[in-house]
């Protein structure tokens, strides 16, 4: 009923050290992507949790849906030879 | 604790009752028994996602509106560095709002319905937050108590079943640390200081020990929402639980303060290892909730003031980004 008082809402990404991947952390309103990145870093960086942000609109992420999870993640079930584990090498043989 | 409100009917999940699923609600609980985290997009039932949209929405008014009593101390906070540790700390807690309302938002409702709720008075939030701050001494002891409380509390929230609320809560409890720990050392300071600053100490521990106990609810017997919510796992231990581990982790720091607890019945109990205490003013706690506390009233006109006076601000930047993005276009 509501929604469209809000600002829009987007995802905030957070990278926490170089070298690391940017990794969810929340979401934040904002009227833009700069205002965005601002808030976030207000939120989420107020003790350098953070070296870089990534804002992305919410409403642009498509999302797997958790009731088709079974079908979808199905395929890699049964190959358990994708595993190194699944083989049995010799102890004699080394830097294998 | 911030969602003592919960005790009201809710209105919307019991005037539409939904016809679950048997064998989705059966498979629902079995991943709760199991330790799995319920996810946004994961089924579950009506009453569950209610209850969570009620206790966040309160927790995170409860931060918002937990802003004022301190945030009356920030231009009379006696030195420099207390008044930076002042701002930051309630910068966190207007922090700690955002981070819940987000969760809150994860489950189908809006900020702005949200926000309504909150300031035409539907939605409740913590009693404590209804008393006032009247010297320097009552910020240390909202630092010490009340956060202390609110740890208490939140700590367990960490392990909730519903994964948005237990990953802002981890955020929370990391932050609420500093909270707790630079209120004591304001208590420490006046404690160690002139006969007046100990005089100063003591009279807020007197005015906020009985209201920081009732922030934990209602007794077992009287609450009427701890059953089901633990079941599901948004609620881990009871409000007696939670009070009575508060008032033992909390004795001991006033001692060492060489402060007083307002409670004559207060002492230890060595057979059943653990305080005892007096009984809290349950009308007074009522009473606060039903919206007669000493700054209800006070409290509510700050924030629709402050909500109204932000109106234009809202506007203009919706209006700058749509200029801008049109200007891009062109």
């Amino acid at each position: 009923m509501s929604e469209n008082r809000d600002w829009p809402l987007y995802e905030i990404f957070i990278r926490a050290r170089g070298g690391l991947d940017h990794k969810h952390v929340g979401s934040v309103h904002a009227a833009d992507a700069r205002m965005a990145i601002e808030h976030a870093r207000d939120l989420y960086t107020r003790r350098q949790e953070g070296i870089s942000v990534w804002v992305v609109r919410s409403v642009d992420i498509v999302a797997s849906d958790p009731a088709e999870s079974d079908a979808l993640f199905e395929p890699a079930r049964d190959k358990v030879y994708r595993h190194p584990t699944f083989y049995d090498i010799p102890n004699e043989v080394e830097t294998l | 604790m911030y969602t003592q409100g919960l005790n009201e009917p809710s209105g919307k999940s019991q005037a539409q009752p939904v016809v679950e699923d048997a064998e989705r609600l059966r498979r629902f609980q079995a991943r709760i028994d199991a330790e799995e985290k319920i996810e946004p997009k994961d089924w579950m039932p009506d009453a569950y996602r209610q209850t969570l949209i009620r206790q966040i929405s309160q927790h995170a008014h409860s931060e918002i509106v937990g802003m004022l009593p301190e945030g009356n101390w920030i231009t009379r906070a006696p030195t420099l560095l207390r008044k930076s540790i002042l701002i930051a700390k309630v910068q966190d807690e207007g922090g700690h709002g955002a981070y819940l309302y987000s969760a809150a938002e994860t489950l189908g409702i809006s900020r702005a319905e949200m926000i309504d709720q909150l300031l035409s008075g539907k939605a409740k939030y913590s009693s404590i937050f209804n008393y006032p701050t009247l010297s320097w001494a009552d910020i240390g002891a909202i630092g010490w108590l009340v956060d202390g409380a609110a740890i208490m509390n939140q700590i367990p929230l960490c392990r909730c079943s519903y994964g948005p609320y237990a990953r802002a809560m981890i955020r929370v409890c990391k932050e609420e640390s500093f909270h707790q720990r630079q209120g004591y050392d304001v208590m420490l300071k006046l404690a160690r200081g002139t006969r007046g600053q100990r005089f100063m100490a003591q009279d807020a521990l007197n005015r906020w020990w009985w209201p920081s106990l009732m922030m934990f609810g209602p007794s077992d017997g009287a609450s009427q929402h701890t059953a089901l919510s633990v079941r599901w796992k948004i609620k881990r231990f009871t409000n007696d639980e939670l009070r009575q581990k508060f008032v033992d982790f909390t004795v001991p720091q006033a001692q060492f303060l060489g402060l007083t607890m307002p409670d004559p019945e207060l002492c230890w109990d060595a057979a059943e290892n653990r305080h005892r205490f007096g009984e809290i003013d349950w009308r007074e706690f009522q009473d606060v909730l039903k919206g007669n506390g000493p700054c209800n009233r006070e409290r509510m006109a700050e924030r629709r003031a402050a909500h109204e006076d932000g109106r234009w601000v809202r506007e203009a930047a919706i209006a700058h980004a749509a200029k801008h993005a049109a200007r891009a276009a062109a």
